[in-house]
């Protein structure tokens, strides 16, 4: 399955520039491991010692926060488009 | 001339230049805007303040950037107001009001957006983008066409018809966005990345935009005398303005400006249908919880609040709390300032002043406290809020007959027509002598 992920500019050093990649994967999690395996150094940017999103990083399922739906555990479809955006914005 | 040393984040401590760069490329923390404190308080003294200009600028040793000529509308200096008869109803002590409904667009954004634009000229851009709740869109509208920049402005569609119009009428792109303002904001995270040569003031310089809030901290404290308040109460949506405000006070006394070191507590105030950062606090916990609003404090409906947790952080350790008030609080607390003090707030400001009210009445804000709550924006903003709440006392034709029949209703005024009946014959025999 097809997902495809954007990536913000402080994390495209690692996609060498790419701001979009697309990776195989069933949940958010699954789809997130997939690209730290293809571009390896986004793991220990998205994620904390626990292995949870970082306080600071926002992953989007087309319009809709992870952590509104059920966080790396979250379903993926073939086609659907992962947001990783950072969370300090706005106010 | 700046003291700026760079900028380093928050989490991890990385440092960077001090660029459009807004958070950790490592950990995506926000990062932080540091100073030569050292150099700054041999430069900086009350009289140096007290000969500035009578804005934001005054206090230009303290911010981000230095320019002869800044983008510039008159932000801040706003009237600081002691409020003896709103103390009375609420049952405290020394209570002030520092009126920012008197900036230039009529919000403390002028603050953020003043600072933030003259930065980003200098970093050359051209372009000033931002989402906001509305009154970011106004004051990053009318200080782009101030600075002869573009703009592009993008705010959630359900915004208040006045916030709109003021936005649109400075002659910019306004792009209104079918959803909340965390759909906004995510949206123009994104763009950030995919326009990078536009300046989104609370995005990409976002580090400076932050530190304009610092000068509500410096005003208020040079305006009591070069003191610090004892509490003040703050409205939450992103948590920057309270975080800032205690940046603020700490840095006057550590350059030497106060008398005394500062020891303020600091309160925030949300709506029930936004309220991630109160909601916490009251359940102990350092977790944030992302919420979908729903409430008409509009411009505090940050559902997923960027500073939340440095704001909680910054409550619990001054020893301030955290409350929310509903809707109907909210405008009861809009017509209570007005009643008592004659400022005239949005709902941002009532929930400021219900939130006031709640925490004097739970004796965690004391009437031995001087207290300073902070009123950001203007009730013109956000009129819709009180439709079918305030209106005429009554509708007459023109006739002395039915004047008097309306008024024979209001029975505030029998005391007042005594006395001007009084002053009525009084009058008469002053005139009697005089022609006599």
């Amino acid at each position: 399955m097809s997902i495809s992920i954007r990536v913000p500019t402080q994390l495209r050093t690692l996609t060498g520039g790419a701001g979009e990649v697309s990776v195989d994967g069933s949940t958010v999690g699954e789809a997130l491991k997939a690209l730290d395996a293809a571009h390896p150094g986004f793991a220990g940017r998205l994620f904390d010692d626990a292995g949870q999103l970082r306080r600071f990083v926002n992953v989007f399922l087309t319009d809709e926060d992870v952590r509104f739906l059920d966080g790396l555990n979250t379903p993926v479809a073939d086609g659907e488009t992962l947001s990783i955006v950072p969370a300090v914005a706005g106010g | 001339m700046d003291f700026v040393t760079g900028l380093r984040c928050r989490e991890c401590g990385r440092a960077y230049p001090a660029e459009a760069l807004h958070v950790c490329d490592y950990c995506f923390g926000p990062l932080e805007v540091t100073y030569d404190y050292e150099r700054i308080a041999a430069s900086v003294t009350r009289e140096r303040i007290a000969a500035g200009p009578r804005t934001i600028w005054r206090y230009a040793d303290l911010l981000p950037v230095a320019d002869a000529a800044p983008v510039d509308l008159g932000a801040g200096f706003t009237p600081l107001v002691r409020a003896d008869r709103l103390a009375a109803e609420l049952g405290l002590g020394e209570l002030w009001i520092k009126d920012d409904t008197a900036n230039p667009t009529g919000s403390f954004k002028d603050r953020v957006v003043s600072v933030a634009l003259t930065k980003a000229r200098q970093l050359g851009f051209k372009v000033a983008a931002c989402a906001s709740t509305g009154n970011l869109a106004n004051s990053v509208a009318a200080h782009a066409a101030r600075a002869g920049m573009e703009s592009v402005v993008l705010i959630p569609s359900d915004l208040e018809q006045a916030k709109i119009t003021m936005t649109t009428v400075y002659g910019g792109r306004v792009i209104a966005v079918d959803g909340t303002y965390d759909d906004v904001n995510r949206l123009c995270a994104e763009l950030t990345s995919e326009r990078p040569s536009w300046a989104f003031v609370n995005v990409n310089v976002r580090t400076y935009y932050a530190e304009g809030s610092k000068t509500l901290a410096f005003e208020v404290a040079e305006q009591l005398g070069w003191q610090a308040p004892d509490h003040v109460v703050v409205p939450i949506g992103s948590g920057s303005q309270l975080t800032k405000i205690a940046k603020g006070f700490e840095e006057l006394g550590r350059v030497g400006l106060l008398d005394e070191p500062p020891s303020v507590r600091i309160s925030g105030a949300q709506s029930v249908g936004c309220a991630p950062v109160a909601t916490a606090f009251a359940e102990g916990t350092d977790a944030i919880r992302p919420v979908k609003p729903s409430t008409i404090a509009k411009s505090l409906a940050i559902g997923n609040p960027a500073d939340g947790w440095y704001a909680l952080d910054v409550i619990r350790k001054s020893g301030g709390s955290c409350a929310a008030v509903t809707d109907d609080e909210v405008i009861d607390g809009i017509r209570l300032l007005a009643r008592t003090e004659g400022i005239f707030a949005e709902t941002a400001g009532g929930v400021t002043i219900a939130t006031l009210a709640k925490l004097a009445a739970q004796g965690v804000i004391r009437s031995d406290e001087r207290v300073v709550a902070m009123v950001t924006g203007h009730g013109l903003k956000t009129v819709e809020a009180l439709s079918g709440t305030v209106g005429p006392s009554a509708t007459i034709p023109p006739t002395l007959d039915a004047f008097d029949q309306a008024f024979s209703q209001f029975d505030e005024f029998d005391e007042f027509d005594a006395t001007s009946a009084q002053l009525t014959s009084d009058d008469s025999d002053q005139e009697t002598r005089s022609i006599s």
